[in-house]
């Protein structure tokens, strides 16, 4: 059984991680950071995703995709109002969202596939081997087209997705596994697009979810928003600068809100600078500015606490520990409000960016059979139910439920000889249909016969990735019916095997984007590296050969803005043949230094 | 219990829900009821906590999480045994669904929604209906003292109520020691039907009455606000 990692596919960043001996840990890339930044630039070269993609972010605003986990299984209607903070232009094709970047259309599975896959690539490199299997966690509050988006992300990254887990209860294995605790928990997860709250029980290795619930488009990037908003009215009337109509600029002042927003977690003041054209924009924030600004939002992640808590049939103080979970539960004000509201401290001693991709390790590690010691009995967030006559929502699975659950329905005819029986699955918790999400319809096929004789029983089966199957049988003949079901926010199969397909020209364009950014890296090393030298070994070498050194480097810095990593890895070459002499030099100049000073200290003693 | 030959090895199943010989998964016999399923007898007062433990058992032998890297048809079954049981469990904690579900099993009555109130509370409810309409009348600018006043009296129908819940749950109570005292009886079969069935119509009477008031609150709770 081949290894299987655990994911943590968030809005703002992305981590990976793995089981190693007993204990899980997120791998880290070689200078030692855990999260990628979710962000896909298009070069011309091709892709770049994470650290590189945020600096791109800035320099080519219109072709930088991030936070792509909110357009996930959601139609454009979904998104309308946050459409004007989105530099890169959206439009919807068979309710699902694509996403138009440099004459290129994407939908959000394969943006998403392409974080997923610099994440399996980080695994094979760190693990030394092929990676194709994987659990990735999801909001517990997304549903069912949500959930579907995810898989068919990982399924066009080449990973087999073993499952799907919610977030908050992934972070209670991780943290259950810790602490050994015994008793209720409450997992509060505020991250950087969404807010989920899960109330679990811990007895004897069993982690039983009792309640969940969020709102899967509120997190940190609200607050970000909230403070951009702001900046971008105060540099109007300071400087006369539409920043609406420079998409680089409002990235530059998105992410000073942003970077504003995490100092004043730790610090009471800090002063923003922003470089505009015309001159700089200064805002020296408080701590209790920032506050007032968002506090509207964190009072908003209550309710549904208190809905959870209602669900689970407990009041507050029966609740033994709260866990803090997600970037944003770094925030002073989302502490106390937490504190408030279950009357008691929170704990945040495990890392809340890691401890989800933790969790995922650990579920992965339950699925390749190595431990039987756990096991999560999760529910399904929403309820599920079907369009009845006027328009009203019959629900067949309710909120809450534990899955996998099932619920059959028996369906007939009004009139003589109808052959097919129109079927509108929904998700939801309202009365009328249009308040509800819909999920997807399919057509029941009949036996011609009088109104009322044909029987077909429909099961509805939510598995244990929370995502929902459905199949068919005639009663009178028991024979099994084969249901085409037509999802309203997702992509067909034949869609996401396209996409796949895709996927493998995009790995090649990925090889060069790749290539070119490590001989950057390389150049620039050797331009430091090289300057230095010359100011140290300035009175060892001729002018004659300085001046040649400084021309190649000079050459160099010019080259590796190109696209050709052939053509800067060419440059590197021709600076590290020009620097021969003048590293022996060096060298000489050095040896005799620490003889020298080793003459002196033998002399001493 | 009755037990087929395992789906894989053919060989007569002796283990309750594996295969003795192949230790593969077994579906659930598609007559098990719920009760059955955590070996109880059909009575309805349960101890929650053996019923979580067994619950808990169950999980560990059914839950697709450890049946991942089987083969598909071991993984399907998982997936079916497990969804039974988690139905199971949710109807027999709570103790208005696991009554609602004996009636089903024992009389296979289903369940009928009442439309008229319960005759001794008949006149009351129909002055709430008639209040509730006058309070829907009421726009919530003007005749601001009327329709106070019209509130609180009903948010104190609305208490009222919901101590009539109380005292229909309690009554409920009652009639499941009497149902679980003839089950423990082993006097003349017949006889004991005809009592058993007289228990099981006065419990679905309470809970059709029962049913009728929840709706009525909720109702007056939505009017409210």
């Amino acid at each position: 059984m081949s290894r299987i990692v655990g994911i943590d596919l968030g809005t703002t960043n992305s981590l990976i991680a793995y089981m190693d001996k007993g204990a899980p840990r997120v791998i880290p890339n070689p200078d030692g950071v855990t999260k990628i930044p979710s962000i896909v630039g298009m070069t011309d070269n091709g892709l770049i995703v994470g650290d590189p993609a945020k600096a791109h972010l800035t320099r080519d605003p219109s072709r930088t995709i991030y936070s792509v986990k909110r357009f996930m299984g959601r139609g454009l209607a979904d998104v309308s109002e946050e459409l004007k903070y989105f530099p890169y232009s959206l439009h919807e094709k068979n309710g699902v969202i694509r996403i138009e970047v440099g004459g290129k259309t994407y939908s959000p599975p394969q943006v998403s596939a392409m974080i997923l896959k610099e994440l399996k690539r980080r695994a094979e490199e760190f693990l030394k081997e092929d990676i194709s299997k994987a659990v990735i966690t999801v909001p517990a509050y997304f549903n069912d087209s949500q959930r579907q988006a995810t898989k068919d992300a990982g399924m066009i990254a080449g990973l087999e997705v073993l499952r799907i887990i919610n977030e908050p209860t992934a972070a209670s294995l991780a943290y259950g596994l810790q602490k050994k605790t015994q008793g209720i928990i409450a997992i509060y997860d505020l991250g950087g697009g969404t807010f989920d709250i899960s109330i679990l029980k811990l007895k004897d290795g069993i982690f039983e979810v009792l309640a969940t619930n969020g709102d899967t488009h509120l997190g940190g990037d609200d607050f970000d928003q909230r403070l951009l908003d702001v900046f971008v009215e105060e540099i109007a009337e300071q400087h006369a600068v539409k920043i609406q109509e420079h998409p680089d600029l409002m990235q530059a002042v998105r992410l000073a809100a942003e970077r504003a927003k995490v100092r004043l977690s730790d610090e009471r003041e800090t002063t923003v600078v922003v470089e505009l054209p015309n001159g700089k924009y200064e805002k020296t924030l408080t701590r209790e500015i920032v506050e007032s600004l968002v506090v509207e939002l964190v009072e908003r992640t209550l309710a549904p606490c208190q809905a959870a808590l209602k669900d689970a049939g407990l009041r507050a103080d029966q609740i033994d520990e709260v866990v803090l979970v997600g970037g944003s539960t770094r925030m002073p004000l989302v502490r106390s409000k937490v504190e408030n509201l279950f009357g008691k401290k929170p704990h945040s001693e495990l890392n809340p960016d890691e401890v989800v991709a933790l969790g995922a390790a650990v579920q992965a590690d339950i699925l390749g059979g190595h431990n039987k010691e756990i096991l999560l009995l999760d529910v399904t967030p929403l309820s599920l139910g079907i369009e009845t006559m006027g328009g009203v929502m019959s629900a067949l699975i309710r909120r809450n439920t534990t899955i996998p659950t099932s619920a059959k329905e028996m369906f007939t005819t009004y009139v003589d000889g109808q052959t097919s029986v129109d079927i509108h699955i929904l998700q939801g918790e309202r009365e009328l249909v249009k308040d509800n999400r819909s999920l997807a319809r399919f057509q029941l096929k009949m036996p011609p016969l009088p109104a009322g004789v044909p029987r077909v029983e429909v099961t509805f089966l939510i598995d244990a990735n929370g995502i929902l199957h459905v199949t068919a049988r005639d009663i009178r003949t028991s024979e099994a019916q084969s249901v085409q079901v037509k999802p309203s926010h997702g992509l067909t199969d034949d869609e996401v095997e396209g996409m796949i397909r895709d996927s493998f020209q995009f790995a090649e364009e990925d090889i060069n984007t790749r290539q070119v950014i490590e001989a950057r890296t390389e150049a620039n090393a050797i331009i430091v590296a090289t300057d230095k030298a010359l100011s140290r070994a300035s009175a060892l070498i001729s002018d004659k050969e300085k001046a040649e050194i400084q021309r190649v480097i000079q050459q160099l810095g010019e080259t590796q803005k190109g696209e050709d990593h052939r053509v800067i890895r060419a440059g590197i070459a021709e600076v590290e043949k020009e620097t021969h002499h003048l590293a022996e030099v060096l060298m000489d100049a050095t040896l005799k230094e620490a003889l020298e000073s080793k003459k002196v200290s033998e002399f001493v003693k | 219990m009755a037990r087929s030959m395992c789906w894989h090895c053919q060989s007569e199943v002796t283990g309750e829900y594996l295969c003795g010989q192949c230790v593969k998964v077994q579906p659930l016999s598609k007559e098990l009821d719920y009760f059955a399923c955590f070996k109880l007898g059909r009575l309805l007062n349960i101890d929650a906590q053996e019923l979580e433990r067994t619950y808990y058992e169950l999980s560990r032998t059914f839950h697709p999480d450890f049946y991942s890297t089987k083969d598909e048809s071991e993984k399907t079954i998982s997936l079916g045994n497990s969804a039974f049981l988690n139905s199971a469990y949710r109807t027999l904690k709570d103790p208005i669904q696991r009554v609602e579900y004996l009636i089903r099993l024992e009389a296979g009555a289903v369940k009928d929604i009442r439309s008229n109130p319960p005759a001794d509370l008949f006149e009351e409810i129909l002055e709430l209906q008639e209040d509730m309409e006058t309070f829907r009348g009421l726009s919530s600018e003007k005749d601001s003292t009327e329709r106070a006043e019209l509130r609180q009296k009903l948010q104190r129908e609305r208490g009222h109520l919901e101590e009539r819940q109380e005292e229909m749950e309690k009554a409920l109570l009652t009639k499941y020691h009497e149902w679980d005292q003839l089950q423990n009886q082993h006097a003349d079969p017949s006889k004991a039907r005809e009592q058993k069935d007289l228990v099981l119509r006065s419990m679905q009477e309470i809970l059709s009455n029962r049913t009728y008031i929840c709706n009525m609150a909720n109702e007056l709770l939505e009017t409210t606000g």
